[in-house]
């Protein structure tokens, strides 16, 4: 795979706030597949992907549900269980390939080095257990054993996300859903990791909330420079906090680049499809279409390129060959448009997606787009 | 004007809590007072807990209201006394529930569902009479071909797919209003808009009215007429939609506007204003809910609870500083009497 060492490094590396170190990279993913062992053969949820994150670097992954966003994030955390394992590829973290090594060798990078915020805080946190003993749990793990020190960092990681001490004696349920994500991600403070991979940390919050979790998270960062690898559906939401992006794509690295680049525009056309998917709060009220038709089976992708089914710059080439990651505007995109080898056919000039209106047809259905507008 | 199609008056729905002694009252909405027309949505947005699923509930008869009334096309809910009577009611007042993958009879294929209804609200119907209008309904919400689709079973359909079933089910019983209760939170972003565009075609097409909740402020400025902002049990702010949007007047719909992501403007809002727990709305004393997050409190705030009031034409807010600011502050205060 030409790809393999087309690893693109941000241009601006937070990372700098960490001073000499930020030369190489905090994380590094090359080639990484996860397969699910079914019935019916391995299936591919992760397809080849190379990332790497810098030090004091916020890099968040985006894509619609069962496209391998999470499934990735467990695999490099090395949190997968079966039926799904690693098959392929390497994470080299601080030098360390996780991928060979043992729960044994694993375990004093965890919580340590490297700590994980999962989606649904309330399933997360132990329904049981107290906050102040959960986070004694971990650090006792760690070999942290005198109390005084405990409850003194206990209270330090709680003051830090804004949460007043006396809710260490609290259980989980007598905190707000907001409160409950707050501490998770104060529990993956507790021993200043360099790497916090987060998996939709503010999808159950409602958005006052979420801006606030949001703000927050970007807060810590840039005072304790841990990095962060995000993992969302939703792409707006990371646009103002990501320094770099990642869209996936049944189980492919589709576009890769820094985000506002992403965002200004997008080279993939379905990262453009995902980002008209919006509707804006502000400006002229646009009739919008939304992406036709949804993600394959993993279990059954179709040849040549795996966007091509719902995309409405297709041509014949796309159904036979399987594009690669081309660079293109200082980005990289997994689309045929721009391979030096398969041009459209028209005139031999690629395409730039940011001029290709949608067509009205490619509504799932022929409902018409109305945003009755008519009327003011 | 026309009488409005539903109409709340100071809808109240409490609930229970507590043990035996302790006994108190949650005040899930408060003093609701709204109307819904013929051909509109009304957007009910707000944060969880906020009050959104139990006016729906109330309005569909779920819960009943603890006091003030509900007005269906005038005559309120609780002369509705005959089975006919009621038949007519939730024939014309449908609901569709947020779950798509729960709401569907997974035993059945998804034609079940709709000639059911059919068969219970439309008896002038004959069997081929009722297998016409599942079809017609079917491609109504741009499920084509409509035949075929009819004998799939829910596990055959995507989520997108199933959530129209549901607008299907609910456009047979030819409704007037309908009750959407986050119908595309649990949807993918791709997908959503095509629901959102089902929607506005019910009502420009079908000439249907819907209540779409949702806290989901893009999506209900994309679809929706008019907006209510819910906070706390109270309705806070209520008007057309792009006025309550870019002309916010109360302080928890500016916060709320401001607190969307939207990746083509600039990062606004701060830490510090974001911050803020909703607040508890058990045994309330009076005064506005806000108060305590609000940047903009005065005394009054704390000691009375302000009233909805029109400040400017078709744009309803409850907030004494609002008030003031445009020459109905006694009013707001109670003292104009």
């Amino acid at each position: 795979m030409s790809h393999s060492s087309a690893v693109v490094h941000a241009t601006k590396a937070a990372g700098a706030q960490r001073g000499d170190q930020h030369a190489a990279p905090l994380l590094e993913v090359r080639g990484l597949s996860v397969v699910y062992d079914t019935a019916s053969g391995p299936v591919t949820a992760v397809d080849d992907v190379d990332l790497t994150v810098n030090r004091g670097e916020f890099v968040a992954v985006v894509g619609e549900s069962g496209c391998g966003k999470s499934t990735m994030l467990f695999g490099i955390a090395q949190l997968l269980s079966s039926p799904a394992r690693v098959c392929a590829g390497e994470v080299i973290f601080r030098g360390q390939n996780l991928v060979t090594m043992n729960d044994a060798q694993l375990a004093p990078v965890r919580w340590q080095n490297l700590s994980v915020v999962m989606q649904s805080a309330m399933n997360a946190l132990n329904p049981v257990k107290r906050i102040a003993a959960q986070y004694a749990d971990t650090m006792k793990a760690h070999g942290v054993r005198n109390k005084a020190d405990i409850r003194r960092r206990s209270e330090e990681v709680l003051a830090m996300v804004g949460i007043d001490k006396i809710h260490l004696e609290s259980y989980p349920h007598q905190l707000s859903g907001g409160m409950r994500q707050r501490a998770m991600i104060a529990m993956a403070l507790l021993f200043e990791p360099e790497l916090i991979l987060m998996d939709e940390p503010t999808s159950a919050l409602d958005v006052v909330a979420q801006r606030s979790l949001m703000l927050q998270i970007k807060e810590l960062q840039e005072r304790l420079g841990f990095a962060v690898l995000f993992v969302t559906h939703d792409m707006s939401l990371v646009s103002h906090f990501s320094e770099r992006l990642l869209v996936m794509y049944a189980g492919q690295e589709v576009e890769l680049g820094e985000t506002r680049r992403v965002f200004d525009t997008p080279a993939h056309p379905y990262s453009k499809g995902l980002l008209e998917a919006f509707p804006s709060i502000r400006g002229p009220k646009v009739p919008l279409v939304g992406i036709p038709g949804a993600p394959p089976a993993l279990s059954a992708v179709p040849p040549g390129c795996r966007y091509e089914p719902r995309c409405p710059l297709a041509y014949a080439d796309c159904t036979t060959v399987e594009p690669e990651l081309y660079e293109v505007n200082g980005v990289k995109a997994r689309c045929l448009l721009y391979s030096p080898h398969n041009r459209p056919p028209a005139d031999g000039a690629p395409i730039d997606p940011a001029q290709v209106p949608v067509p009205a047809s490619a509504t799932l259905l022929p409902v018409e787009a109305t945003a009755k507008e008519s009327e003011r | 004007m026309s009488t409005p199609i539903l109409e709340a008056r100071e809808l109240t729905r409490t609930f229970r809590v507590g043990g035996f002694t302790n006994r108190r009252s949650l005040h899930a909405v408060d003093d609701a007072n709204f109307a819904i027309n013929g051909s509109e949505i009304i957007a009910l947005v707000g944060e969880s807990g906020s009050g959104k699923s139990t006016i729906a509930r109330l309005l569909a008869q779920v819960y009943t209201p603890t006091s003030g009334e509900i007005l269906f096309e005038g005559t309120p809910l609780s002369q509705l006394r005959t089975r006919a009577d009621q038949m007519r009611y939730r024939a014309a007042v449908p609901m569709v529930f947020q779950d798509p993958f729960s709401s569907l009879n997974p035993s059945y294929p998804v034609s079940h569902g709709i000639l059911r209804g059919l068969k219970l609200h439309r008896t002038d119907l004959d069997a081929e009479g009722r297998r016409a209008e599942a079809e017609r309904v079917t491609e109504a919400v741009g499920l084509a071909p409509a035949r075929e689709t009819l004998e799939k079973y829910p596990y055959e359909m995507s989520g997108g797919q199933r959530q129209r079933i549901g607008f299907a089910q609910a456009l047979a019983y030819r409704p007037k209003v309908i009750l959407a209760d986050e119908p595309v939170s649990m949807l993918d972003i791709s997908i959503r808009i095509g629901l959102l565009n089902v929607m506005a075609n019910l009502r420009d097409v079908e000439h249907v009215s819907l209540l779409y909740i949702t806290h989901d402020i893009a999506s209900a400025r994309y679809v929706a007429d008019r907006m209510m902002v819910m906070y706390a049990g109270r309705v806070v702010e209520s008007g057309p939609v792009e006025e309550v949007l870019q002309a916010a007047l109360h302080p928890y719909t500016q916060l709320l506007v401001a607190a969307v992501p939207d990746p083509r403007a600039k990062l606004t809002v701060t830490a510090k204003q974001a911050a803020g727990e909703p607040p508890k709305v058990i045994d309330p004393a009076p005064g506005c809910r806000f108060a305590d997050r609000c940047p903009l409190v005065r005394d009054v705030c704390r000691r009375v609870t302000p009233p909805l009031l029109e400040l400017q034409p078709g744009h309803d807010v409850a907030c004494h500083v609002a008030a003031e600011g445009l020459g109905k502050g006694a009013e707001s205060m109670g003292e104009a009497a």
